[in-house]
């Protein structure tokens, strides 16, 4: 069970297709389909055009892009490498400006890194020159905070990531699957109400792939973060999230958006399900639409 | 071999080793083939040359040191500084970083006189041509160091609010130490012949005073005494960059793969 803290009243139970029930509905984790359904937009992106200004000719990365990400929602927004899909990442992260169009965070439109945001990169980014909890510590470094006010927040999210005892280990003593998991500690340190994940798991091998989909759902099903979720996976796309944005490129476009009503907490075996099927195979059918994956060269 | 490990590490003791046989190899060339000694003595002979006139030699050698260290500190200062603002001003970066490269290109040696007549034969003049000559290397390994920096790195600093400043310290100058100390090894050397070099065009103290003066006798052992306490010189400090190299960046991947897997903490 979780509460919304923002956007206030306790509504009714959320149900599948329920998009009329009021914001902060008390969500049942086990059973609710439709998890951030009829609940307040925490990211507005509205006609979002990105264009690259390079030296053969303008790229237009971004066109039209519209969608909302709800307040407590898994969004993963999944396209072919290329598709502009981290470049929407750091527009929203007020890292890169837009060309036209407007992205608000709370109503207030994206001018900067907003506060209450935490990113994990593809490349978990530690800094070799620090240990394990300083690198978890960064962001209270940054902020002028106190270290040893921190310090307990940080041992505790490397503990639940299953980290303990390497808080004075340098990041090359760790694996690529447990360094990513303290780069997800950083981003989780000030208890940010938005987290945006730019392909954090792309860069490692399946079977810690796997291992870390099931711990980062857990973790959101624990405390539900506004979660932006950036990948090339499809399953990994169905397997996280509320709903899955398509993306296509050249230029970037939103192809399709589809709610995912799986039942959480998912087990790993839910991947094998018809149901589950039934969603990979309509986003395979997107790409091909696309002309991807049909095997023919 | 294990002690000389213990001091010097594993490639002190192959150094050790190389030179120490490099000697032995010389004394016997010189014990055959008996050349007369001005035109070479034997490394014994030029031992006992130091060892008759311990205090001269050592004063010589501090005054050389030090117009050495001197030249080096003012250089890793204006080189780091001036590499932050290459980094950070396209102005700069256009202007010094320009005119730095055309300046190189000059041997600086040949400025050498030109200081003489600016500053004196006093070590001023030693220090600012020991200076000019380590600079370069600080300050391209600097500009390449600050540079290098992994674009996810600023992105994530800079999506946690970090000021400029913040990056600065944080991310961007950790980040070049090791680039910096590259340049660093050869700015050390290179200030070394710069203080020489000073004293060769206009002195009264130094090695490269005792060099000339002794050439112009023919006092052979005597130019090789002090060539022989310059390579000293030069070896001890190469290898003190080098030490304080290893202690601030022990993360550094050439580090890593010579101390093997981590200490058990």
């Amino acid at each position: 069970m979780r509460q919304a803290v923002w956007g206030g009243g306790g509504g009714g139970e959320t149900h599948r297709g329920a998009a009329l029930t009021p914001a902060g509905a008390a969500r049942n984790v086990t059973t609710d389909p439709f998890p951030g359904v009829g609940a307040p937009s925490y990211v507005q992106v509205r006609g979002v055009d990105k264009i690259y200004h390079a030296k053969k000719g303008d790229i237009l990365a971004l066109k039209g892009i519209d969608f909302d990400l709800r307040q407590r929602e898994f969004l993963s927004i999944l396209g072919p490498s290329g598709c502009g899909k981290s470049t929407l990442l750091k527009c929203l992260a007020g890292l890169a400006p837009i060309s036209a169009g407007r992205i608000e965070v709370k109503g207030v439109p994206v001018n900067g890194p907003p506060e209450n945001m935490g990113i994990v990169f593809q490349r978990d980014v530690l800094l070799e020159w620090l240990d394990i909890l300083d690198n978890v510590l960064l962001p209270i470094r940054f902020a002028r905070l106190s270290k040893h006010e921190w310090e307990p927040r940080a041992r505790q999210l490397l503990e639940t990531l299953g980290l303990k005892g390497f808080e004075r280990r340098a990041p090359w003593e760790l694996s690529g699957g447990m360094r990513q998991r303290v780069s997800i500690c950083r981003a989780l340190l000030r208890n940010p109400e938005l987290l945006l994940m730019d392909e954090p798991f792309g860069a490692l091998d399946a079977l810690t792939r796997d291992e870390l989909n099931l711990e980062l759902q857990r973790i959101w099903v624990a405390d539900a973060k506004t979660v932006l979720f950036i990948t090339h996976s499809i399953v990994e796309a169905v397997f996280l999230s509320d709903r899955v944005l398509v993306m296509s490129r050249n230029p970037g476009r939103i192809l399709d958006t589809i709610e995912i009503a799986l039942p959480r907490p998912r087990p790993l075996s839910i991947r094998e399900t018809p149901e589950f099927g039934v969603y990979v195979a309509h986003i395979r059918r997107l790409f091909e639409g696309m002309g991807m994956l049909k095997g023919t060269g | 071999m294990k002690v000389v490990d213990a001091i010097v590490g594993n490639r002190g003791s192959s150094a050790v080793l190389v030179l120490g046989s490099f000697f032995v190899l010389w004394q016997l060339a010189v014990m055959i083939f008996n050349p007369p000694a001005f035109i070479i003595p034997s490394p014994w002979v030029i031992l006992q040359e130091i060892a008759a006139e311990p205090g001269w030699y050592l004063g010589h050698a501090l005054y050389t040191l030090q117009a050495c260290l001197l030249g080096f500190a003012l250089a890793l200062l204006i080189g780091v500084v001036a590499a932050v603002g290459i980094v950070y001003s396209r102005f700069l970066e256009h202007t010094l970083y320009t005119l730095l490269v055309s300046l190189n290109s000059i041997p600086k040696i040949a400025l050498a006189p030109l200081f003489i007549i600016w500053m004196g034969t006093g070590i001023s003049s030693k220090v600012a041509v020991s200076m000019l000559i380590a600079l370069f290397s600080i300050v391209i390994d600097t500009v390449l160091g600050l540079r290098s920096v992994d674009p996810d790195a600023i992105d994530l600093s800079k999506s946690l609010r970090a000021s400029p400043l913040q990056i600065l310290f944080t991310i961007r100058f950790p980040n070049a130490l090791p680039a910096m100390f590259a340049g660093m090894k050869v700015a050390i050397s290179l200030a070394l012949v710069g203080a020489i070099a000073g004293e060769f065009v206009a002195s009264q103290v130094g090695l490269g005073y005792v060099i000339l003066v002794a050439q112009g006798m023919f006092q052979t052992t005597r130019v090789f005494a002090a060539i022989l306490l310059l390579g000293v010189l030069g070896t001890v400090l190469f290898y003190l960059v080098d030490m304080a190299e290893r202690l601030l960046i022990p993360w550094h991947v050439s580090h890593r793969t010579a101390q093997g897997a981590a200490p058990e903490v």
